[in-house]
């Protein structure tokens, strides 16, 4: 069989993985779900056509979203996770004996439903006691609470579709007030090659700019993303991602990675020049 | 009768459209853009289907100055599924329609009674027509500085002391939703002798959802004026003129031709076919959805403190006889901005565009194209600038309605001989033009009445508000024309 998916990642650019079977397909109230298997990348999970996660590269984007934060704060105790809904997030966080409380915001409960039945590795810890599923809309959620939370990990889908409300200044600013007076939030950021997601990046980067007294990018490599390069976004009230990370600390964790380790969290904040010009223009 | 066999699942306009889009006919007429093949830049820019039905009147797409087939048939149509004796429709904006709804029943020197938070269109068809205005003072909600509906006593007084007065205008609803007891107030006039208008341009929903408040055609009014281009959904500067059985068709279609293009557009007439049908198969549907919406968005936002988003609460069976669900006004005063501060925030730093910031209010318009993922986050947006701007709410203005004085007819205050002076020196003095905030563009101001110390203190407030003044010859308002 001869069955390719693809993907625009941008408008003169597809990316195709050839699909050995599909395996899940449904309309939800917010999007389309696509669960399908692969040779190279493995289980695929697709939200409205876009690649979401990969067996084969998720662990890049999981690690890099919840380590480099969890080795900067001294003592993470409750995290918002918005998205996520794959688990996979959930699932480094729970590593952390400090953390007493996840609380996951998915607004599609259909896509923790699937991701359950067709990626449980990814999913496994989503039934752990620390775990607090809510089906809602972020925002909704959020502007709810004040001075609540010391980590907020926003893993959303792209600015494009039904989260690009989690690209906004008003999400930022109710994040930034959920937070305790030493809170982080962190983003995924999208990418800064192609045109039209740089742009995207460069509007949300000044958002949070404006929002939060601490803001910096950092970057990782990820094969099945937009040219395999992809941004997070570092806001913070009062730590420094370099100057407040405590190496020794997260050593003496013993946490095993694939993809992140102490020398490589300081290396992914010193960004190619083009993309630092990108950054500076929307911080003055 | 004719108009019981009429089928709302069809658009003859939109019909007509289609097939001659498929006859490919070729184009030696008007416009010369020639089906946008004579103007590319155009055509990329609207697209060929877009441009490819802007056409010139013709045999088999009728003739809107004097319809008798496809626009004929969507007239009636129209005029069924909104319960009128006749619908025009309109290429002019509902401007055009409460002209000729004004120009149909009033000449020079006749009265009619309206109340003074009329739209602008409407004071400037009596400087069209001379006719004098008799304005009936509506109540006034202290608390949130927004002028209310018309009571019946303010009104009943108007008619016994104005028995010659040819007609009474209402507002159904107001910008704010706020509506009259038009049809007591339908009943006064028709009994002294007076017709009854309309101006619905925010009121097309009450035709169609349930639970709104009376329609003027329910209600028994004569004419109606209706902007589907609000929440009908068609497209912008389309709108339908709706008369009863007491108004002569005839003679309201020539009041329209003596202003009406002879070019009307294409474009506006099908989208008036099709939203027609669009409301009369799913209306009520759609409109339950826009209720929910605004409820959900109003217990929300009242939700946050500070603000006040009003609902039917303030019914009070007279000068609030009835609010329209759909609408989402909000009081800002109490976290210490003026409304069009919170409209100037939600646009420059939330990329949120709102309808309109007020002294003392905001409105959202909702309707069938929103989703809940938006109003997230106009309420998101809403509890960041309390928590980022709240103040203590001293020095604000919460006073609006000021009381008018008429000296003369608008339409010999805008003729007569005037002359600029500066607005700090012209209370005593005659105004000879509009001078108000857009929106909502009700005037502050309009020719032929007194200027006071209250209306200067009012103009000036709103210019450092930053409202966007209109209206008047002189754009900075630093200067104001009066009679000599």
């Amino acid at each position: 069989m001869n069955l390719w998916f693809s993907e625009y990642h941008a408008p003169d650019v597809r990316h195709s993985l050839r699909v050995t079977r599909h395996l899940y397909s449904s309309k939800s109230d917010y999007q389309q779900i696509d669960i399908f298997d692969t040779p190279e990348f493995g289980k695929v999970l697709a939200l409205d056509g876009n690649v979401m996660l990969t067996e084969r590269d998720e662990f890049i984007y999981d690690e890099m979203i919840t380590h480099i934060p969890m080795s900067v704060h001294p003592n993470v105790q409750d995290v918002l996770v918005i998205g996520a809904g794959d688990g996979g997030v959930v699932k480094e966080l729970t590593r952390y004996e400090s953390v007493k409380r996840i609380d996951l915001v998915e607004m599609d409960g259909q896509v923790i439903e699937a991701c359950r039945t067709y990626l449980p590795e990814n999913a496994c810890k989503l039934d752990d006691s620390r775990v607090h599923i809510y089906f809602d809309n972020a925002l909704r959620f959020i502007r709810r609470s004040s001075d609540e939370y010391d980590l907020i990990i926003v893993d959303s889908n792209d600015p494009f579709g039904a989260t690009e409300g989690y690209f906004t200044r008003e999400f930022y600013g109710i994040c930034y007030n959920a937070l305790r007076e030493d809170g982080i939030m962190v983003n995924q950021q999208g990418s800064p090659f192609y045109k039209h997601d740089a742009e995207a990046m460069q509007r949300s980067h000044k958002r949070i700019v404006n929002t939060f007294p601490i803001s910096r990018v950092y970057q990782a490599h990820i094969p099945t993303y937009a040219a395999g390069y992809w941004l997070f976004g570092f806001a913070s009230k009062k730590y420094h991602p370099i100057n407040d990370f405590d190496e020794a600390r997260w050593k003496s964790l013993h946490l095993s990675t694939k993809y992140y380790t102490t020398k490589l969290h300081i290396g992914s904040f010193y960004l190619p020049a083009y993309l630092e010009k990108m950054l500076m223009e929307v911080e003055e | 009768m004719e108009k019981t066999e009429l089928d709302q699942t069809r658009a003859p306009i939109y019909e007509a459209l289609e097939k001659f889009r498929e006859m490919r006919v070729v184009p030696f007429d008007v416009p010369g853009h020639k089906h946008g093949k004579g103007n590319p830049e155009l055509t990329n820019f609207l697209g060929e289907k877009c441009v490819g039905v802007d056409v010139n009147s013709m045999k088999p797409l009728d003739n809107l100055c004097h319809p008798i087939s496809v626009i004929r048939e969507a007239e009636l149509l129209a005029a069924d599924a909104f319960g009128a004796s006749h619908a025009f429709l309109m290429v002019g904006g509902t401007t055009s329609s409460v002209q000729s709804m004004v120009l149909s029943t009033c000449k020079q020197g006749d009265k009619i009674i309206l109340p003074r938070n009329v739209h602008r269109s409407v004071i400037n068809s009596l400087v069209l027509c001379g006719a004098i205005p008799v304005y009936v003072n509506p109540d006034v909600d202290r608390r949130l500085g927004i002028s209310l509906g018309m009571s019946r006593d303010h009104v009943r007084k108007a008619i016994d002391e104005n028995p010659d007065a040819v007609a009474v205008l209402v507002n159904n609803p107001t910008y704010y939703g706020i509506c009259s007891d038009l049809r007591a107030i339908v009943k006064m006039a028709h009994d002294a002798g007076m017709l009854c208008l309309a101006d619905e341009a925010h009121g097309t929903h009450f035709y169609f959802g349930e639970n709104m408040p009376v329609s003027a055609m329910r209600a028994g009014a004569d004419m109606a004026a209706v902007s589907m281009h609000k929440s009908g959904g068609s497209l912008t500067q389309s709108s339908l003129l709706l008369i009863g059985s007491n108004v002569s068709e005839r003679h309201v279609r020539q009041i329209i031709n003596l202003t009406q293009t002879t070019s009307g557009s294409y474009l506006l007439m099908s989208s008036l076919d099709i939203s027609r049908r669009n409301l009369a198969l799913r209306g009520k549907e759609i409109f339950r959805k826009v209720v929910e919406m605004a409820e959900y968005a109003r217990e929300e936002i009242n939700a946050i403190g500070g603000y006040y988003a009003y609902g039917r609460e303030m019914i009070n069976g007279d000068s609030v006889f009835d609010f329209d669900p759909t609408k989402l006004s909000v009081h800002t005063r109490d976290i210490g901005l003026a409304g069009i501060e919170v409209y100037d925030i939600l646009r420059d730093e939330y990329d949120i565009q709102i309808e309109f910031g007020d002294i003392g209010n905001v409105l959202a318009y909702l309707s069938i194209g929103d989703r809940m993922q938006d109003l997230e986050r106009l309420v998101s947006a809403m509890a960041e600038i309390r928590r980022r701007y709240k103040k203590a709410p001293d020095g604000l203005l919460s006073q609006e309605y000021i009381d008018p004085e008429v000296v003369c007819s608008p339409q010999s205050a805008f003729y007569s001989k005037k002359k600029s002076i500066p607005l700090q020196d012209s209370a005593g003095f005659v105004c000879s033009e509009f001078v108000m905030c857009y929106p909502p563009g009700i005037p502050i101001l309009a020719p032929g009445e007194r200027i006071t110390s209250d209306i200067i203190d009012y103009i000036q407030y709103a210019k450092a508000k930053g409202c966007s003044m209109t209206g008047s010859e002189d754009p900075n308002i630093n200067n104001i024309n009066v009679l000599v």
